[in-house]
This record gives C-alpha cells, sequence and structure tokens, in this order.
C-alpha cells in the first residue's frame, strides 16, 4: 500500500532571478521581469523589487503570491514602527523583521528567496541573503532564484567577499565602483538568460545611495 | 440625590433615561485643553495647545498622525486617546491591507465598547476621502457629527464664537488662510496669553498633501507674520506690550517686563501672566 501523495500543491515556482551587491557607499539591486509558471510565460514586465523603507529594498524570487503577501505584510509593520518611532527603519532592523517574519511561518512557509539591500546606519551598502524559512546573514553580495546556480560562482570569481567568520572582521563590501557594479550585474543577467529559460526579458536594477535612489532597465533575451 | 444612585456604572440607566457615566465622561473632555479643527473644501487643519503640567515638565502629545490622510486632536484624558489613536491606527493599516486603498473616514468614527468605562477623550478627526475633506467630532457618548470647524476643551467656547463669526468662509479658504484662521481660534482660549509656536502644535493635512505636524519654526514664522499675538487682559497693572511683528518675543511671564515701557505696536502688546 503506497503512501497517497499529494494531487494539489499550494505553491507554484514563478521563476526569476535577483541579485545584489554592496558597496562601500551604495548598493545595486536587480531582478528580471519574466514571470512564469511551468514552461509558460506569465508576464514579460513584472517586478520582483520593492522598497520597503527609505534605506531598504527587497527583491524575490519563488512564488508570487507568496512574495505579495510577504511584501505587504513587511509594508504593514513599518508602518506600525514608524507610528511608534517617529522614523524609518534602519535596513539591519527590517533584516530582522524579514527573518522573524519568514520564520513565523516555518510550518507553512513563503516560498520566497530574497535579497534584502540598501544601507546601514552608517552609509554603507549592505546585503542580506535569506532562505524560505528566515535563515540570514549579512554578505557583500548574493544572488537568489532559478539564475543563482549560474550567477553565483560567477560572482564569487570576480567579488569574493571574506568570510564573515574571519577575525579580525573584514568588511563585506566590494571595492568596486558603483558604475563597476551596475555593468557586473548586467553582465550575470546577460549570461545568466542565455541558459535559464526563466530568466529573462528585462533586468531592472536599483541603485540606491546617499543622493537617493534610481532605476534603470536592460532588455534581455526574450527566449 | 437621584444622580448618585444611578452613576456608578455605565450600564445603569438613570429614571430620567441617562448615563451618567457617560456624561461625567463628557466632563472630562472640557478639562482638557483647548483642541481646535477647521476644514475647507481640500484641506484640514487641527490646532491645540500646549499645556505643561509644571515648568519642568514637556507638554503632552495631542496631535496624532492616523494615517496618511487622516490626523486626530484629543482633549480629555490624553492616555485614553492614545489607546484610541492606537486603535485607529491598526484600523486604517488592515484596511489598507486587504483592500489596498485608504480607509474612509466616516468608517473609523464608531468606538465604543459597553463593558468598560467609557473613553475620557473627545476626538477631532480630519481627514481626506473621495469626497474631498471632512472633520468629525467623536465624544464619549459614542455620537460624532460632521464640523465644517470645531473646538473642544477648556475655553473652547471663545474659539468657538471667532469659528462661529468665520465659518463660512473656510469651504473655499486657502490653505494659509485656514491656518491662520486656527491659530486666530487658538489665541482666543489662551485669553491672555502670548501665543508662541511653544505653546501650541498646528498639523495640516489636503488634497495632494499627507498629514503632518508643522515645525515649530514654521509655526513660530506664521505667528508673526498674521500678528497673532496675546490681548491685552482688561485691568492689569503696568502691562508691558512687546512688539508684534517678529521681534523676539519677550519673556511673557516675568515680572521685571514692567520696567519697559516701549510704545506700544499698532496691534496689541503681551502682558506678563500672573500665575
Amino acid at each position: 500500500m503506497t503512501k497517497q501523495q499529494a494531487n494539489w500543491s499550494p505553491y507554484d515556482n514563478n521563476g526569476g532571478t535577483c541579485v545584489a551587491i554592496a558597496g562601500a557607499d551604495y548598493c545595486v539591486i536587480a531582478a528580471d521581469t519574466r514571470m512564469s509558471t511551468g514552461y509558460s510565460i506569465l508576464s514579460r514586465d513584472y517586478s520582483k523589487i520593492i522598497q520597503l523603507a527609505d534605506k531598504s529594498l527587497m527583491a524575490s524570487s519563488g512564488f508570487q503570491a507568496d512574495v505579495r503577501a510577504l511584501q505587504k505584510v513587511l509594508a504593514a509593520r513599518h508602518l506600525i514602527y514608524q507610528h511608534q518611532h517617529n522614523k524609518q527603519m534602519s535596513c539591519p532592523a527590517m533584516a530582522q523583521l524579514l527573518s522573524n517574519t519568514l520564520y513565523y511561518k516555518r510550518f507553512f512557509p513563503y516560498y520566497a528567496f530574497n535579497v534584502l539591500g540598501g544601507l546601514d546606519s552608517e552609509g554603507k551598502g549592505c546585503v542580506f541573503t535569506y532562505d524560505a524559512v528566515g535563515s540570514y546573514e549579512r554578505v557583500g553580495y548574493s544572488s537568489q532564484g532559478s539564475g543563482a546556480t549560474l550567477i553565483t560562482p560567477f560572482l564569487d570569481n570576480q567579488l569574493k567577499s571574506p568570510s564573515p567568520l574571519l577575525l579580525p572582521a573584514k568588511d563585506a563590501v566590494t571595492p568596486l565602483s558603483e558604475s563597476e557594479a551596475i555593468d557586473l550585474v548586467k553582465t550575470c543577467f546577460a549570461s545568466a538568460s542565455e541558459r535559464d529559460i526563466y530568466t529573462g526579458d528585462k533586468l531592472e536594477i536599483v541603485i540606491l545611495n546617499a543622493s537617493g535612489i534610481r532605476r534603470e532597465y536592460l532588455e534581455l533575451r526574450k527566449d | 440625590m437621584f444622580r448618585n444612585q444611578y452613576d456608578t456604572d455605565v450600564t445603569t440607566w438613570s429614571p430620567a433615561g441617562r448615563l451618567f457615566q457617560v456624561e461625567y465622561a463628557m466632563e472630562a473632555v472640557k478639562q482638557g485643553s483647548a483642541a481646535i479643527g477647521l476644514r475647507s473644501k481640500t484641506h484640514v487643519v487641527l490646532a491645540c495647545v500646549n499645556k505643561a503640567s509644571s515648568e519642568l515638565s514637556s507638554h503632552q502629545k495631542k496631535i496624532f498622525k492616523v494615517d496618511d490622510h487622516i490626523g486626530v486632536a484629543i482633549a480629555g484624558l490624553t492616555a485614553d486617546g492614545r489607546v484610541l489613536s492606537r486603535y485607529m491606527r491598526n484600523e486604517c493599516i488592515n484596511y489598507s491591507y486587504t483592500y489596498e486603498s485608504p480607509l474612509p473616514v466616516g468608517r473609523l468614527v464608531c468606538t465604543q465598547r459597553s463593558w468598560k468605562r467609557p473613553y475620557g477623550v473627545g476626538l477631532l478627526i480630519g481627514g481626506l476621502d473621495e469626497s474631498g475633506a471632512h472633520l468629525y467630532y467623536n465624544c464619549p457618548s459614542g455620537n460624532y457629527f460632521e464640523y465644517q470647524a470645531f473646538a473642544i476643551g477648556s475655553r473652547s467656547q471663545a474659539a468657538k464664537t471667532y469659528l462661529e463669526r468665520k465659518f463660512e468662509t473656510f469651504v473655499d479658504s486657502s490653505r494659509e488662510n485656514l491656518i491662520k484662521d486656527a491659530l486666530f481660534a487658538l489665541r482666543e482660549t489662551l485669553q491672555g496669553e502670548k501665543l508662541t509656536s511653544s505653546n501650541c502644535t498646528i498639523a495640516v493635512l489636503g488634497i495632494g498633501e499627507a498629514f503632518s505636524t508643522l515645525d515649530q519654526e514654521t509655526v513660530q514664522r506664521l505667528i508673526n507674520e498674521f500678528e497673532v499675538v496675546g490681548e491685552d487682559p482688561p485691568a492689569e497693572a503696568a502691562a508691558a506690550p512687546d512688539q508684534s511683528d517678529g521681534a523676539e518675543p519677550g519673556p511673557a511671564a516675568a515680572a521685571a517686563d514692567d520696567d519697559d515701557q516701549e510704545t506700544p505696536a499698532a496691534d496689541q502688546g503681551a502682558a506678563p501672566m500672573d500665575i
């Protein structure tokens, strides 16, 4: 008597890839804009990046319905924080909040693979990377999603950041300039789009620095 | 005599059909320091007097942001006011979460519980929705009314008299004039004390403008522009007139001002307060 398998899953994978790189005084977050299901494309122009606070951006790949619900919960929690503290949440605070929110649903997780990027209280770039249930770490760069397996080794080659376990603690930010980091990101996605069927269409890049926030777009392969 | 028998419990009616606990709660509102609200078609201005309990302490916050499009000014038991503000903020957040649109103000105004004591605070709720700007007054009885302009708290009658004279002009008033009228109305409640940015708070919201509290510099500048200073009290001895057009406001309560006899400026001077 074999165990009966579920014939319905509450989850779906909408594909897509996210990347974030932290610099000395900037942070770059990028994600493709393709949303798929199975072998079909649902949208060529769906943004996976959201601004949660003044200095925090989140990009998430995975099941976009769960991603959207997660974004709404974080936005509501941020409003409450602002009412209580009269100020915006810092990026490290938002990082902890995201971790707690994900673990809250430990036994029915948000199918969301997140990277959080922004500026910390000293103005330096910070990137936090997560798994689906909230385990997180501050890193110098990160990639999540269907193209992550193609992009991460490349970023390791270009940017290898020091281990957070090293003593004395070394800065996790990359020595690259802002424009170099943006070019690197564009290269990552151009390459990933070649081989990953779930990544392509358009690339949305958001850059956060002391002067504020700005967006760039790049066309990617549409096949 | 009858009043005392039926006033212990909020759930007991008096033979005359009154709930005394609720009426007593409304008295608490009259004890609080004044709060004023006015609205035009496009803006709402909330203003309140900051009364510190002693010179050593700071004043309590009486104007709260509930959402980008809703603000509330309270008079009475400020602690109760804060509880209600927190509840209203939650309601707005939950509504936006579910409907992805701002909570219509009219839905916010019903908040009483029957098994606890009534809230001892009056709320002036200013908000924006699709039909424009609104001002509501919510009293401890749970009733709410919509107003063009209203004042609550101690010495609010003076402000109401001013507002009753001018309210017909508010509908089409500009943002600046609305604030100016709020300052004038606020001055009426001070009755002799000088109006400065340190004893009042002003908040504005409007179409295209999220709720915000004006900072002290802006308020002082507006007070100076509109020459909204305290009036001479009737028969105080040795009043020391202050200049009313932007010069340094003199220390209002110092008796040493008696020595200064400068020519009074066009409008009025402020007399030191005897406390």
